[in-house]
């Protein structure tokens, strides 16, 4: 053993908190596993959780990402050009591991997991360092299909909440949430927005009173001014599309004020 | 000639030339009801989409028709149709460019625009409860196959064919008899190039299962669970899954599901047009060559039915660009 971190759900919520104790709000980059070749994964994820990351959302490409806007539509696409696979990610995390400090979500759609084969994937993704999954096409009804297998493995099953969700749902899922409760700020699929919902103020608070985890929003958010205005409202942010961006050009400087604006001031 | 007597259930003479009307009509009153102001749907073959154009032309419900941009070159004079009903068509350009494509662009309009968007899933496929609502429109074609074959024959059919793609006519046609245990169903999916080539649409006879657009089910897809492309002459069988329905179907051996090849199909089309008159679709065509196979098999007391799901003449001008190769 490299060093001594126990990865899982217990891991992500302590991070998670501690950030929150110190003043500051969560602040979630996503990264698409494989943009760039496999060998620039582990450096990005080392650079994003030193500049300061509290937890890194690991995408996994997929043919067909129904969930994803352009932006990470085409990084998939690069991806998988790459040869990259679930398998592949997981090998490299089983060696590289150790260098990253932040607590690591996957982010993939079932099919990759089930053809895997669920107990294989779980048991992998353990050794892995895996620390909790985001399944953006797997309603909750169906969770049972992997749920119980996360539990006894001890990582977190995060459930994502829509703006037009009714109340008895939004309730039902961010009780059932580990790790954070992932809010979707926006109608629609990810990627960078201008303007968001009138309303996503109430609803956001709405969820902060049904959750016991952190809530963090997501889709959309592409500036610091988003980053500041979002933490007034929940207790951090996922921001996806513009990192992708970012990373492509290189623009470290963009990407380490994104993370600051999460900082206490 | 000796074997069954063979009787066609007419889809192709319905309005708009399919059995796609059945489930659109369905769904639009549906959407009226739930105060939907605008209709989302794919299509693969244009069939859906120009079925989907006319009831909302007709109820006066927006319409945004998502079609991959393969299919919109195949298929023009649909697309020509769907705009005269006053459709938008949006082509979709990425991966195979066909239906499975179309159908990821349309799921992503619609979580856009749900508060005022319906969407009319066009095969017994997606989230619940589409597979199943899709199936119960569709139904009405095994309902009428069963009474009127009653009416004429004064007994149930011995087989059934249907061609299968998402799988929306077989389901139809099959679900009323499914109970029927002295009835044979089979399914017919498309084997393009042939099941050992990379170019086909067999689900059923050479995927295995995952899960795709809400459904468990049969799948194209490679060993790391990326969905592969599908691959038919015929537009509206191109999908790399199959209904879970169907899926389950296979699984308890109720229906027996096979492939025929393009070219098989082809054969079919012209079989059909020069000896009873009707130009059948491509797809129908799948059914046509296997129900050809299964009829020497059967005797002259027995009687058999074909889907014949829809009409040709959309495809008249690829099966003239296909025999000229």
């Amino acid at each position: 053993m490299r060093n001594t971190i126990t990865h899982g759900r217990e891991y992500l919520e302590t991070t998670l908190n501690q950030t929150l104790s110190q003043g500051n709000k969560i602040f979630v980059p996503y990264v698409m596993a494989g943009d760039g070749g496999l060998d620039q994964l582990i450096p990005n994820l080392k650079f994003l959780s030193e500049e300061g990351a509290t937890a890194i959302e690991l995408g996994i490409p997929f043919s067909d990402p129904v969930a994803d806007g352009p932006t990470i539509q085409e990084a998939g696409k690069r991806a998988l050009e790459q040869n990259v696979t679930l398998k592949s990610v997981i090998e490299l995390l089983k060696q590289e591991r150790y260098q990253i400090d932040a607590p690591i979500i996957f982010m993939t759609y079932i099919n990759p997991i089930f053809k895997y084969g669920i107990e294989n994937f779980i048991k992998d993704a353990q050794e892995a360092g895996v620390d909790g999954l985001i399944i953006p096409d797997l309603p909750f009804e169906q969770q049972v299909l992997i749920s119980n297998h996360l539990n006894e493995a001890g990582i977190a099953l995060i459930q994502l909440v829509s703006l037009t969700s009714s109340k008895k749902r939004i309730k039902q899922l961010a009780e059932a949430s580990q790790g954070f409760t992932y809010a979707i700020t926006v109608n629609g699929i990810t990627g960078a927005r201008s303007n968001f919902a009138k309303d996503l103020e109430a609803h956001l608070s709405q969820l902060q009173e049904f959750s016991s985890a952190p809530v963090l929003a997501g889709f959309g958010i592409s500036s610091p001014e988003h980053v500041e205005q979002m933490g007034n409202m929940a207790d951090g942010v996922i921001v996806g599309s513009k990192i992708i961006e970012l990373l492509q050009d290189n623009d470290t400087d963009s990407i380490k004020r994104l993370i600051e604006s999460s900082k206490a001031k | 000639m000796a074997g069954p007597k063979i009787y066609f259930k007419r889809e192709d003479l319905n309005h708009t030339g399919a059995h796609k009307i059945n489930n659109t009509i369905g769904q639009a009153l549906l959407a009226e009801r739930m105060g939907k102001k605008k209709v989302v749907a794919e299509t693969g073959a244009g069939q859906h989409g120009v079925a989907t154009a006319t009831v909302c032309a007709l109820l006066n419900l927006e319409c945004i028709i998502f079609m991959g941009a393969e299919d919109i070159r195949r298929q023009k004079l649909n697309v020509f149709r769907m705009e005269l009903l006053g459709a938008r068509v949006e082509s979709v350009d990425q991966g195979s460019a066909t239906l499975k494509d179309a159908v990821n662009e349309a799921l992503r309009y619609w979580v856009t625009n749900v508060e005022d968007t319906h969407y009319i899933m066009g095969s017994v496929l997606g989230p619940h409860p589409f597979p199943k609502m899709v199936r119960d429109f569709q139904s009405i074609i095994g309902k009428e196959t069963k009474t009127q074959l009653l009416e004429k024959e004064h007994k149930l059919p011995d087989a059934v064919v249907a061609c299968v793609g998402g799988g929306s006519n077989a389901m139809g046609m099959f679900y009323p008899f499914i109970e029927d245990h002295d009835v044979k169903l089979y399914g017919v999916e498309a084997a393009g190039s042939g099941v050992n080539t990379e170019r086909h649409a067999a689900t059923l006879t050479k995927g295995s299962v995952g899960i795709l657009h809400g459904s468990m089910m049969y799948l194209l897809q490679s060993e790391a669970g990326q969905i592969q492309e599908a691959h038919s002459i015929s537009a509206g069988l191109d999908y790399p899954g199959v209904g879970p329905e169907h899926s389950h179907l296979k699984d308890i051996e109720r229906v027996q599901y096979s492939s025929v090849t393009d070219e098989e199909a082809l054969e079919a089309f012209q079989l059909l047009s020069k000896t009873e008159g009707i130009i059948p679709a491509l797809e129908s065509s799948h059914a046509v060559a296997e129900a050809v196979k299964i009829a020497q098999t059967m005797s002259k007391e027995e009687s058999l039915v074909i889907c014949l799901s829809g009409r040709g003449d959309k495809d008249v001008e690829s099966v003239k660009d296909a025999l000229n190769q």
